[in-house]
Order: structure tokens, then C-alpha cells, then sequence
């Protein structure tokens, strides 16, 4: 699949999808980087390493420096992947310097799947392994 | 987008990792919204800095910034979650200080000055007639733009920090002559009485307009505080970046009002508001000055509590700036001694007034419209004469 880098960067790692939005401030715990928000369909689990699948951020504005935080604290996930990135996760991916694609269509990732992902300056490509 | 050699320089890490995340932000910012190219600023203002919006994240990240980059134009900030000086004063407990110390520690070391007010204009920032500039902060952005006629777009916290390091922001929207047209007149068939009817009508209209630019008919006259009231108010129930008043703004002669929506407001839309704003009764504190209290209006609360004892403690935020001038008038004798105090560098939305207070009464329909979500408040709405009776 083509998409639109947010953040470039070559990476390879396993999905996790959400098919709700995520907002990632009083969402996601910083240090552990586990969902914490209730009745969430990630609850419990935990981000870091993952290639991160949902369909565009939420909620406050504080979440740019949520996902910078578990980037620092080494619980981030490993890529983001949207349908469409707002500017909360936009500016938070790119101040993380954590690779981000949107405009994919993400009904087509599995949770578990295998994802490759080259995102170049401008353009990306996602290949499901 | 179109880039400059400095520019493409600070994107490829020569000024450091730092500089080159935010010019990252913003080339990226500028793609989304299709911007061609970057604009120089004159100056810009920082919003998030109190530790209760921000936390433990956004402390991280801005020690991180003041580790390896300056700002490079004069740049201001918001306010902080408590008074910088007085918070024992305030009740602020020592964790969340010594945090939100930290943060301003932070600011300063990037250059920022520690201005820590929603009003830069009234305190040393001021930006001239369609000079660009890059503003967080949704009621002094409103205020630039229209009352000012400089140009900005409403910024976030971190692309408005990106800008002040980097000298630039994207050239789109707000920037753009052809974006600063009027999309909806609105008809005024009532007299205003004083600044929170001005709010009032902020309020209505923002909450009809969303993210419209309205174009006032009808207003005889408006002072500073006025506008500044009616700005705060639109950008809080909506998100109204612009506005123009026909007569009174600078740009409003020279934008076309003609062939567009319109709406009215009277009466009874004015008293709908007070209406929907007011869920309290009896307040156990007043607070003013949301935006940041102009001098002027210090000088009227002042005026209205000297020789008399108030039943409720009442607060007055403003700028260290203009509290310090206050100081020197001796304003804050007759203020205190009416049962009142000025406090600087915060305000009612951004402190933990929770912990103190559960009714709040304001003269902002900025403040009545965040009080009760951010701080818990039931609110009581009315004008600041009415208030201090």
C-alpha cells in the first residue's frame, strides 16, 4: 500500500490495531507505555515495539508530548501507521523522530501481521509479510 | 514546499537535532495545510506552560529544547498554573511549584521572556498592522489579528515553539490576504453596557460561527477591554481566529461585507447567554482579569471596592507587568484592603482552583465557559459593576 510519510524511516515490526481513535494523553502510560484508557479496545496492552495501527488521534493536545515521552522512556512504538494524522500525533511523531504514515487504508492490517514499512521523504510504502 | 538554503540547512540537522525536528514540524505542518513556502516572523507567543495542562511530558520535552537551542525573535509566553512569586500565597502545594518551576527554568534558558501572560499585547509584545507572527494562545491570537490587523494563524504549543527557534512558520490561511475575508455579517440591535456584554455576545456568535471570521454591524464604539473580551469569548465557545468590526478594526474597510450570511443579535440572544452561563448561585470567590486585566481595568476595581469590605474574597489576574505598575499606584492597598488581591503571572483556568473553590463567579464568558470543565466550577456570570454592588 502508498501513503504519505509524517515521519520518514524503514522499519519492520508486528501491528497492533486499533480500530478506535487513540488519544494518547490519559491514554497511554508514559513509563510502561500500556493503554490504559478505560473500555478501550487496546486496554492493558502495551505499545512499545509495535507497529502502531488506528485511525487518526484524539483528545488533548498534551498527547504530542506523550508520544515524545515514551520515545524517551523506551516504551514507543516502533512505527505509526493512520488513516489520516491530525496534528497531535503529527507534531508528536515528528518531535519523537518516530516513523509515521497515513492515508493508508488500515482495515487491511491485521493485528499480529508482520509489516514492513519504508517511509521516504514524501512517500511511503507499507508491505503486509 | 519551497525552501531557502537557511532553511534547508536547519532541515538537514546543520544547527542541530533540535532545529531540525522543529523545522520538520513545520515544513510538515505547512504540506498538510499547502503551504509554498515558509514566512519570517516578528515575534511569537507560547501557550502551554502551566504544569497542569502540560504534566511530567511536556516538562521532559521543553528541558530537552533549553538543552540545545535559543529562540531567535522576541518571544512570550502564556501563563504559568500559579503566581511565579507568590504561589505559597495561592495555596499551590510545593510538588506542582517546584514543577512548574522547573518549566518556566526551562523557558528562560531558551531566551523566552517570562512574560506568563494571555495578554502580551498590553505587556511589551506588540506587533504592528500585517506584520507576521506566529501566536499560540486562541484569545491574544484573535486579538493580534483583528484589533491589530497583524497576521497569524491560531498555533499549538510546539509549532509555535518550533517557530520562535526557528525565525519562521508556514506561509498559509491567516497569513493570506484572501483569507482574511468576512464569511458572516452580524447584525448588533442591542446596546452593550460594558465589557461582559461584549463577552456575551462573543460567546453567541463564536458558538454560531465555529470557525467563521464574522463582521460586526451596529457597535458605536468598543474600548480595548471590550474587544479584548469579545475575542477570548469567540475563540472559546468557537474557534475564531478573526474578526472585524465595521468603524472600529483596521482591516474592516478594506475587506467586502456584502453578499454573505447573516445574523442578528439582540435582546434576547443576549439574555439567552447570561442565562446558559450562569449554573451557580452563590459564589464562594470572584475572579477577573480572563484575559489578563489591563491597567484600566484595575483602576475601575479599584475605584469601585475603595472604603468598602467585600462579602466574597475576589482575585484580579494580570501580568507581573502591569501588577507592578498597580503596585506603584498603590492600587493593591485599596484592593487588599477591600478583601481583594491582584495575582500575576497565571490565572483561574490554568490553576488548581479546584482544590480550593466549587463556585466561581467571573465577568469572561471565556472563564464561565472552561470553569466548569477544567476546574469543576459552577459558574456565576455577570459584569464586574454588578459583581462588586
Amino acid at each position: 500500500m502508498k501513503g504519505r510519510t509524517i515521519y520518514p524511516g524503514k522499519v519492520e515490526g508486528e501491528a497492533m490495531v486499533s480500530k478506535e481513535p487513540i488519544g494518547f494523553y490519559g491514554g497511554i502510560d508514559i513509563k510502561t507505555g500500556i493503554v490504559i484508557e478505560k473500555g478501550h479496545e487496546l486496554e492493558g496492552r502495551c505499545v512499545k515495539d509495535k507497529v502502531l495501527v488506528f485511525p487518526y488521534g484524539k483528545g488533548s493536545t498534551v498527547g504530542s508530548y506523550v508520544i515524545y515521552g515514551l520515545k524517551k522512556n523506551g516504551v514507543a512504538p516502533q512505527a505509526i501507521i493512520n488513516k489520516e494524522t491530525e496534528t497531535i500525533v503529527a507534531t508528536g511523531a515528528i518531535l519523537a523522530a518516530i516513523p509515521c504514515v497515513d492515508g493508508i487504508d488500515i482495515e487491511e492490517i491485521k493485528d499480529g501481521d508482520l509489516v514492513e514499512i519504508n517511509a521516504g521523504e514524501r512517500e511511503a510504502e507499507i508491505i503486509i509479510k | 514546499m519551497h525552501l531557502t538554503q537557511e532553511q534547508e540547512k536547519m532541515l538537514d540537522g546543520e544547527y542541530g537535532s533540535i532545529v531540525s525536528r522543529m523545522m520538520r514540524l513545520l515544513v510538515r505542518l505547512g504540506d498538510v495545510y499547502g503551504a509554498e513556502k515558509m514566512v519570517s516572523i516578528a515575534s511569537v507567543q507560547v501557550a502551554g506552560v502551566s504544569y497542569k495542562s502540560i504534566g511530567d511530558p511536556g516538562l521532559e520535552f521543553l528541558q530537552d529544547v533549553a538543552a540545545e537551542a535559543k529562540v531567535r525573535v522576541l518571544t512570550f509566553l502564556n501563563p504559568a498554573g500559579m503566581d511565579l512569586e507568590d504561589w505559597r500565597g495561592m495555596g499551590i502545594d510545593e510538588e506542582f511549584a517546584q514543577k512548574q518551576l522547573a518549566i518556566i527554568e526551562a523557558f528562560k534558558k531558551m531566551g523566552i521572556v517570562i512574560s506568563a501572560t494571555c495578554t502580551p499585547y498590553l505587556a511589551g509584545n506588540l506587533p504592528r498592522y500585517r506584520q507576521h507572527i506566529a501566536w499560540s494562545e486562541s484569545s491574544a491570537v484573535s486579538f493580534a489579528n483583528s484589533v491589530i490587523g497583524a497576521r497569524t494563524n491560531r498555533e499549538g504549543g510546539p509549532s509555535a515553539l518550533a517557530a520562535a527557534i526557528t525565525g519562521y512558520t508556514p506561509y498559509y490561511g491567516l497569513h493570506l490576504d484572501e483569507n482574511r475575508q468576512p464569511n458572516v455579517v452580524v447584525e448588533v440591535k442591542v446596546e452593550l453596557k460594558n465589557s461582559t456584554d461584549f463577552a456575551a455576545m462573543g460567546y453567541f456568535v463564536g458558538r454560531e460561527v465555529k470557525k467563521g471570521i464574522p463582521y460586526y454591524r451596529g457597535i458605536r464604539d468598543a474600548d480595548v477591554d471590550d474587544l479584548k473580551e469579545l475575542g477570548a469569548a469567540m475563540a472559546a465557545s468557537g474557534a475564531v481566529a478573526l474578526y472585524h468590526v465595521e468603524g472600529i478594526t483596521p482591516e474592516a474597510k478594506e475587506v467586502v461585507a456584502e453578499g454573505i450570511e447573516k445574523i442578528e443579535f439582540g435582546e434576547e440572544e443576549l439574555r439567552e447567554v447570561y442565562e446558559k452561563l450562569n449554573t451557580g448561585n452563590e459564589p464562594d470567590v470572584i475572579i477577573f482579569g480572563c484575559p489578563h486585566a489591563s491597567l484600566n481595568e484595575i483602576i475601575k476595581i479599584s475605584r469601585l471596592v475603595e472604603g468598602r469590605k467585600a462579602r466574597k474574597p475576589f482575585w484580579i489576574c494580570t501580568s507581573r507587568a502591569v501588577k507592578e505598575i498597580a503596585e506603584r499606584m498603590e492600587l493593591d492597598k485599596k484592593i487588599e484592603e477591600a478583601g481583594g488581591k491582584i495575582v500575576a503571572d497565571t490565572c483561574m483556568v490554568v490553576s488548581p482552583i479546584e482544590k480550593m473553590f466549587s463556585t466561581t463567579a467571573v465577568n469572561s464568558a471565556k472563564a464561565a465557559h472552561y470553569l466548569p470543565g477544567f476546574c469543576k466550577q459552577k459558574v456565576v456570570f455577570r459584569s464586574m459593576e454588578d459583581l462588586l454592588r
